[in-house]
């Protein structure tokens, strides 16, 4: 065979690559640049190399943001995936009652975040809202879930959770799929009960599913915005600011184009290294489990 | 006393019956084959015998204990499944051990088990393998040794042979029935190939269109078929079925076949029923003869398979007929050729389809 190798076929990839770089590469790297000046809406800026990222270390509103950020990511990533897989497992199964359930349950994902939080609004909501009535139908002071430091952050997981379920439980299922039905045979006459046969069976088949759900709701509630800027537009008093409202406050409220482009930066490689380390754990865990 | 009993057994998926009333009985230590084609509900009975389905009614004794209202791991029964059904993350060591571990087995006697059944099956170097670095051949075993540790009082093999390639199909088979010799309990293999059923089985049940057909040892399977079914069923070509006409006269049943020939039969006159016959003749009891004598018949097809050649050819009355021929035959497609039925080796089928045989066969 000749050694050389044939570039026209490098014309058949041209028109994604062309596309590709135009509206991914060219901003990631617009984005680096933006952040090492300082920039604002009207005029030029000027190279300030890494004074954005020296000023973010020390902004205390950063800070918050970022922890915010991962409080509001392990509340909802860990319930979301178990609550996706209990979902799976009971709506696994033909017939029409479990079709339209397994549709109810994924209504919610094709939602756009501004119904989801007005919909939440009025659940949330301490004098009308629903959970506030039951709340008082029960006896009990209703709590102002949007109005109260500590509650606030788990109102923006629930409503997250509510919202995000349908993803998940349709990977869950199709991962269920897979498992042939005589595995299950199998198991019974190897007098498996339902929760040997979880455990043991169903859920080491799962695996790779389980792992692309957390990561991939990982990657998607580090970047977790639109509920939080509009349920209650970051407050009380910043507890519920996580870092892309930060970063949209920035851009757009203060127009320090650069200043916020430092913080994307940041938060992206928090994202990337976030993930990078699921994936080599989970790689490591399997290595342990034996075989490969 | 008995193995496995089955008294009454029905099964209807929706409005279609899959099973009638299927009665059977199995001797310690027997090897059983079911034998049918695709849908004969040979299947359905092997997975009811397991627990994988409900019959609609019927009971299922093992071993005196009545079984089919316990959950299929308590029935004493083990199964290896067509396509092995081995847990893919698991070792072969943990799929074998996986159902001991659940009936609460002490932990040296799983591993007793193991290393027996390893011994036997040949498969301790795979023992930390898991399934996706074995060959299929290799899974095989190990599904196999799955049913072995469980000590079970009843095999059930669903196919055991399919999904193997020829050369390996072969060697499991005279595996399989060495393994028989070694194990203390009964055994039922569900197969559609006559050859294996044959070969492995002490007595074969062929299946067909919800019933039983016919239960018994494999040659008498073969040289009494009880109907038509299990007589075009069994035997490879299938045999040859000709309309033919009772003709009046002697001990034995002589018939004339559509185009005129006499063929005199060893079946006995007596209790043969009245109508329209149907003579049937296997491949090796019809000949091309040598010489001018015997029926004439035109050649539509040829198959040389080395150790005999197998001729297709056409009666003059455009009836088929399948004849056998030397491996070195040189009839050849459009031949008109002479054939020699042999007479003592034919069976009559009645209009109702059912057989009648030669008394010595």
């Amino acid at each position: 065979m000749s050694a050389s190798r044939d570039w026209r076929g490098l014309l058949f990839a041209l028109p994604f690559l062309a596309l590709y770089s135009l509206i991914l590469i060219f901003p990631l790297l617009r984005g680096v640049w933006l952040s090492l000046n300082q920039v604002d809406l009207f005029g030029d800026g000027h190279f300030v190399a890494f004074g954005n990222y020296a000023r973010l270390l020390h902004d205390p509103v950063f800070a918050t943001s970022l922890v915010n950020t991962f409080e509001v990511t392990l509340m909802i990533v860990p319930p979301l995936t178990v609550i996706a897989l209990l979902l799976a497992l009971a709506l696994n199964r033909a017939g029409k009652g479990a079709a339209v359930v397994r549709g109810v349950f994924f209504s919610s994902a094709v939602l756009s975040v501004t119904i989801v939080t007005l919909i939440w609004r009025f659940i949330l909501a301490p004098d009308a809202g629903l959970l506030g009535e039951a709340w008082k139908a029960v006896g009990w002071q209703p709590l102002p879930f949007l109005s109260d430091q500590h509650l606030v952050l788990p109102a923006l997981a629930l409503t997250t959770i509510w919202w995000s379920l349908g993803f998940p439980m349709l990977l869950f299922l199709a991962g269920l799929q897979q498992i042939p039905e005589d595995m299950y045979e199998a198991a019974a006459l190897d007098n498996a009960s339902r929760w040997t046969t979880f455990r043991r069976i169903i859920l080491p088949s799962l695996r790779r599913t389980v792992v692309l759900v957390v990561m991939l709701q990982t990657a998607a509630q580090l970047q977790l915005f639109g509920q939080s800027q509009l349920l209650t537009a970051g407050g009380p008093s910043g507890a519920s600011r996580t870092a892309v409202l930060f970063l949209f406050e920035a851009a757009f409220g203060r127009w320090e184009l650069g200043y916020a482009s430092a913080a994307a930066e940041i938060l992206f490689l928090i994202i990337l290294a976030v993930t990078l380390t699921q994936y080599w754990a989970t790689g490591r865990a399997t290595g342990a489990a034996g075989g490969g | 006393m008995a193995s496995l009993q089955l008294t009454g057994i029905r099964k209807s998926f929706g409005a279609t019956p899959v099973l009638d009333d299927i009665d059977l009985t199995l001797e310690q230590r027997e090897f059983i084959a079911f034998l049918g084609p695709s849908g004969s509900g040979k299947s359905t009975l092997l997975r009811i015998i397991a627990g994988l389905e409900t019959a609609d009614s019927g009971e299922v004794w093992l071993e005196g204990r009545r079984i089919d209202t316990l959950p299929p791991g308590e029935r004493g029964i083990a199964m290896v499944f067509q396509h092995y059904a081995l847990y893919p993350h698991m070792s072969a060591r943990e799929n074998m051990a996986f159902g001991l571990k659940n009936a609460r087995v002490p932990k040296d006697e799983i591993e007793r088990r193991i290393a027996d059944a390893a011994d036997v099956l040949e498969i301790a170097p795979l023992l930390d393998r898991k399934p996706a670095e074995m060959s299929g051949g290799q899974r095989q075993r190990v599904a196999i040794g799955r049913a072995l540790v469980k000590e079970p009082k009843l095999f059930l093999l669903d196919e055991p042979l399919s999904n193997l390639d020829a050369a390996l199909r072969l060697r499991t088979r005279v595996e399989l029935a060495q393994l028989k010799q070694k194990v203390d309990a009964a055994v039922i293999m569900v197969t559609h190939d006559q050859a294996e059923a044959m070969t492995l089985a002490d007595r074969i049940i062929v299946m067909n269109d919800r019933r039983i057909q016919q239960v018994g040892p494999p040659m008498e399977i073969y040289s009494q078929p009880a109907n038509i079914f299990v007589a075009q069923f069994v035997g490879s070509p299938a045999m040859t079925l000709l309309p033919a006409t009772l003709l009046d006269d002697g001990e034995f049943a002589s018939v004339k076949l559509g185009d005129g020939t006499v063929v005199h039969t060893k079946v006995p006159r007596d209790g043969l029923p009245s109508g329209e016959l149907r003579l049937g003749i296997r491949p090796e009891a019809v000949r091309v003869s040598s010489d001018k004598t015997g029926t004439k018949a035109k050649v539509e097809l040829v198959e040389r398979l080395g150790e005999r050649t197998l001729v297709y050819a056409q009666l003059s009355d455009d009836q088929p007929i399948t004849a056998e021929d030397d491996p070195y035959s040189h009839v050849r497609l459009g031949d008109e050729v002479r054939i020699a039925i042999d007479g003592a080796a034919a069976h009559l089928f009645g209009p109702d389809g059912a057989g009648y045989h030669r008394a010595d066969a």
